[in-house]
């Protein structure tokens, strides 16, 4: 186990180090440079101009549709990982456990290409 | 030692993480706080030795389920100030669950017992010479076939339910058809006709305007056919008139 953690040592020091720069960052530019907030620093700048409308409105459902499916293929794909990396031990076993797993999704994908979900106008 | 010092920072930020994801004002804050609450989990996860789970956290709930948090809440038409509104109205009932929440929550906190071998197996939950991934692979595919296929199950009545919940009826996209334009040959559309001087288009049996805009209309229902090349008939036909 400690040669498990021992591995991903360097990405704790260089998280570590990323850390401190971007607190030295910030930490410098408010210790050494001047700071005189005024309202006329956070107003639209030369051409900028302020928004005429909200970002938020109504939005069609497809695009959650395509989010959603796309997350349970990678979740199929997670599952896939383990089994790629160990199949020689597994056997057929292992094997027929898996084309199963897929083929139930199989029947999905099949489904959703069926009903036109990844139709796009 | 640096292994327990990482333990209590990582798990430090999470709390603060996750309290600031409830307690945050701004629900894109919230959901920012939520990912680094998930990349803490991540770290913690890796400090028990769950690699592989460590990793597919990051890839999954970072990388596609926080996104489509995120996505929902900057797109999705909510007013926030509205949406708080009934507070008042519904603090008593929110105050009970919680309170039914946090007595169950005890009982179970009080009732727990670890067995004596648990914490030497939370020490050393994977062999030592196999990786952890290989280690998962070895339970989840052949010892756990049960479960493993029941989690693709429920994938699919996840897949089936986004469908069904969200897709309407709508009409097929008119859509180009390459090999059914190429089939189309002159004669399928073209009639030449020689037409006799002075006769009139019921002599040479012409249909009328009429009947040319059924054609058409029969011609859009086919779907595959465009209103173009129904267009092109009419126009064959009235040329010919």
């Amino acid at each position: 186990m400690h040669s498990l953690l021992g591995q991903y040592l360097p990405i704790l020091v260089f998280m570590v180090i990323a850390g401190g720069i971007a607190l030295a960052l910030v930490l410098g530019s408010l210790l050494a440079a001047r700071q005189k907030p005024y309202a006329e620093k956070l107003s639209a700048y030369e051409c900028g101009f302020d928004p005429f409308g909200d970002a938020r409105r109504r939005f069609d459902v497809r695009y959650y549709l395509v989010a959603i499916l796309f997350i349970i293929f990678d979740l199929e794909v997670a599952f896939l990982f383990p089994w790629t990396v160990r199949l020689s031990r597994l056997g057929w076993y292992g094997f027929w456990s898996m084309m199963g797993f897929l083929a139930i999704l199989t029947v999905g994908f099949i489904y959703e290409w069926r009903k036109g979900a990844l139709e796009w106008e | 030692m640096i292994a327990a010092a990482a333990f209590y920072v990582f798990s430090a930020i999470m709390l603060a993480a996750a309290t600031m994801v409830v307690t945050a004002r701004n629900p894109v804050h919230s959901v920012l706080f939520l990912i680094l609450a998930f990349f803490n989990a991540a770290a913690l996860f890796l400090l028990a030795g769950a690699e592989f789970l460590a990793m597919i956290l990051v890839i999954v709930y970072v990388g596609a389920v926080a996104v489509l948090f995120l996505f929902v809440v900057m797109m999705l038409d909510i007013n926030f100030v509205q949406f708080r509104e009934g507070f008042q109205r519904y603090a008593p009932i929110g105050a009970t669950v919680g309170a039914v929440l946090l007595i169950e929550l005890t009982m179970v906190l009080t009732g727990w017992r670890f067995l004596p071998e648990a914490p030497q197996w939370r020490s050393a939950p994977i062999p030592a010479n196999i990786s952890n991934t290989a280690a998962l692979a070895e339970q989840l595919y052949t010892h756990n076939i049960l479960l493993f296929q029941l989690a693709g199950l429920l994938l699919l009545v996840a897949m089936i339910g986004a469908i069904v919940l969200t897709l309407r009826e709508r009409r097929m996209p008119r859509r180009q058809i390459i090999r059914v334009q190429l089939e189309r040959e002159v004669r399928d559309t073209l009639e030449i006709l020689q037409v006799p001087i002075f006769a009139g288009t019921d002599e040479i049996g012409i249909r009328m305007r009429k009947a040319i805009s059924e054609d058409r209309g029969e011609a859009a229902h086919e779907g595959a056919e465009s209103p173009m090349l129904a267009a092109s008939h009419a126009q064959s036909e009235t040329e010919g008139h």
